[in-house]
């Protein structure tokens, strides 16, 4: 487990230190900060002062050596828009990302297995092919669509769910701003959550459906039957026990890819999370930001693929964390 | 009265191209404690015919006729729930190839329990308390410690006595064993064969043993029954089968068995190979491989003939008889 875990770490260093150097070539192609820092009173030979002053005329790698050294102080530079420190704006932002993708996170697994399992043991019956179509429909319709067609519905038409926003949040610790624990609050995330669980539901509903149709050949399975069990013992725990195994590796990079996904929801729901913010910062030209999501995203990807892997390894008796 | 009496079994697979008939027309019987064997080349239907009994043939194949004698029970037509009940308990179950019959993310003791815990009420020590002693029979070394060990950590050759104990666990009447060899390793293959013909004659246990492989037979069981295209075509008891083939196919199959060649002689074979469900041809259905094949089989089926002990079904055979007859007649 300890070796694991070290293997792990010394893995998520190698991967956050290329995120790095990617956001940070971002960074230094992304026009010139000093337009947006300084009015336009500044003069030219002002700002070449200032470049040199901040460092902006060094070799690439001087700049980039300065910047990792001030990464790893935990200062991913400061906001242009926002006159504070980068790092502190996108973590506050990201409370409201998280629960929105917890929420549709919630919403995956409460749909997704019982309806992958069902049309795996019964892909004949109406309700199977019903489901299947749908799910067609579901991934080819992309986020903002489903949207703007979900506000339409529940919060003009039917007027049953607020169209933007958060709604009430309660202080939890650290800062953590939590709708999760008051009515408006969850009221709120159950569009959006739906909105961004839409583009992975189906896929997942798909993948177990056809991962549990192959377990259900397998003659492990024949065996169960074999030994009299009950069809329920066979179906949860003899096939779903396997299915689950695949499909947990496709969930956690796919978990990953939801974060990336929410920039489409919130932008459309006006969700005060990360997407939405640097949506806004691309648009102001922010690169501090930019490149201060880009790593905190990266950094999400690396954890939740560890947690992942532990998972699976509970899981699956044959992989040994501990090996190798 | 026999312990399983099957009578004119049916099963056919519905497919696009129409229904295809897999069984017909199988009965035999089988006693307590006896061991049979099911022999014939692949796709004969030798584990269509095993998994029928049980009522494990899956979708789109179904029983479409006849009539499985168990306990006073008709298995063809019972119900889930009655299946069930016997499934795993009174008639068990050994598969082919160990790697793949134990489920790779349970535990043997697991697997072991809940076969326990599906027939009987039955506390988890109590349960593990019996698979133990099964694994003991099986002789299975420290089966304490491989109780909670996973399938992936233990040998081919183990694995399988773990099916086979798993096998015994509710101590059933019958045991179906579909190659239960095939898939290890020679050396281990007597081993086996030589613990389930223990194990099933020390607990009085009746065996159905499905193989290709007619030393097998002729060393493990008392009955054998050839069959061919779906159908029997001779059943008898085994060392007459063995010693005096009546059918030209059982004939080929003897012939075939390589410690009969002489070294450095080509094997012998059947020539052709069995035709496929959809396109059996008219008459005998070994007709076109037959040497000694002539006009009547290919026009009619031919019924079964006394021969010895043994029921042959070969025109060939019927007309020999026939002709001795008369002659005793005479």
């Amino acid at each position: 487990m300890i070796a694991f875990f070290i293997k792990r770490l010394f893995q998520a260093i190698i991967v956050m230190f290329v995120i790095s150097l990617i956001s940070f070539s971002i960074q230094d192609n992304l026009g010139d900060p000093l337009r947006e820092m300084v009015g336009q009173s500044v003069s030219e030979a002002e700002r070449q002062a200032l470049r040199d002053e901040m460092g902006l005329n060094d070799p690439f790698l001087i700049q980039y050596g300065r910047f990792l050294g001030n990464v790893l102080q935990g200062d991913l530079g400061t906001s242009y828009f926002f006159k504070e420190p980068a790092l502190e704006v996108i973590l506050k932002k990201m409370p409201a990302t998280l629960e929105l993708v917890f929420g549709a996170t919630i919403i995956i697994v409460l749909f997704s297995v019982p309806l992958g399992v069902y049309s795996a043991i019964k892909p004949f019956s109406w309700f199977s092919r019903v489901v299947m179509g749908v799910s067609i429909v579901g991934i080819s319709v992309p986020v903002f669509l489903t949207a703007i067609g979900l506000i339409y519905l529940f919060a003009i038409e039917l007027g049953w769910m607020p169209s933007y926003g958060r709604g009430d949040t309660v202080d939890m610790f650290w800062g953590w701003d939590s709708g999760l624990f008051t009515l408006d609050g969850l009221h709120h995330l159950i569009l959006p959550s739906f909105t961004l669980a839409s583009i992975m539901l189906p896929l997942f509903i798909r993948l177990i459906r056809s991962e549990m149709m192959e377990v259900l050949q397998s003659e492990y399975v024949k065996f169960a039957w074999a030994k009299g069990l009950h069809s329920r013992r066979i179906y949860f725990l003899h096939a779903l026990k396997n299915t689950m195994l695949p499909v947990i590796t496709v969930g956690g990079v796919q978990i990953g890819t939801m974060v990336a996904y929410t920039i489409l929801t919130e932008t459309v729901f006006q969700w005060p999370g990360m997407g939405f913010l640097f949506l806004e910062a691309v648009n102001r030209v922010d690169t501090p930001l930019i490149v201060a999501y880009l790593i905190v995203v990266g950094a999400v990807f690396v954890v939740t693929n560890t947690i992942v892997d532990l998972i699976y390894g509970l899981v699956n008796p044959t992989v040994k964390l501990a090996g190798k | 009265m026999a312990l399983l009496e099957v009578k004119n079994l049916e099963v056919s697979f519905g497919l696009r191209s129409g229904e295809v008939k897999a069984l017909r027309n199988i009965s035999f019987n089988l006693d307590r404690g006896e061991r049979l064997g099911l022999v014939g080349e692949s796709g004969a239907g030798k584990s269509v015919l095993g998994f029928s009994i049980l009522n494990l043939i899956s979708r789109p194949g179904r029983i479409s006729a006849g009539e499985i004698w168990f306990d006073g029970q008709n298995l063809a037509n019972l119900s889930a729930e009655g299946i069930r009940a016997i499934r795993g308990n009174r008639i068990s179950m050994i598969f082919q190839d160990p790697m793949m019959t134990l489920n790779p993310v349970l535990t043997i003791g697991q697997q072991m329990v809940e076969c326990l815990q599906a027939h009987r009420k039955i506390s988890f020590d109590a349960a593990k308390t019996i698979a133990v002693q099964k694994l003991k029979q099986v002789y299975i070394p420290s089966p304490e410690t491989r109780f909670d060990q996973y399938p992936h950590e233990l040998s081919g050759g183990m694995r399988q006595r773990i099916v086979i104990a798993i096998a015994l666990l509710l101590d059933p009447d019958i045991i179906i064993a579909d190659e239960p060899t095939t898939a290890l390793d020679v050396t281990i293959q007597a081993e086996i064969m030589e613990l389930m013909v223990e194990l099933c004659e020390r607990n009085n246990v009746a065996l159905i043993l499905i193989t290709h492989d007619l030393g097998v037979v002729s060393q493990a069981t008392q009955k054998t029954i050839v069959m061919y295209a779906g159908r029997i075509i001779e059943q008898g008891p085994t060392k007459e089968i063995i010693n005096d083939a009546q059918h030209p196919y059982t004939q080929g199959l003897m012939n075939a068995l390589p410690q009969m060649a002489i070294p450095g002689q080509r094997l012998n074979q059947i020539r052709g190979a069995m035709p496929p469900l959809q396109r059996i041809p008219t008459g005998c259905a070994f007709n076109p491989r037959c040497d000694y094949a002539e006009e009547a089989c290919k026009r009619e089926l031919p019924t079964f003939t006394r021969s010895g002990n043994c029921q042959v079904a070969c025109h060939m055979v019927a007309a020999m008889r026939k002709a001795e007859q008369t002659q005793e007649g005479v």
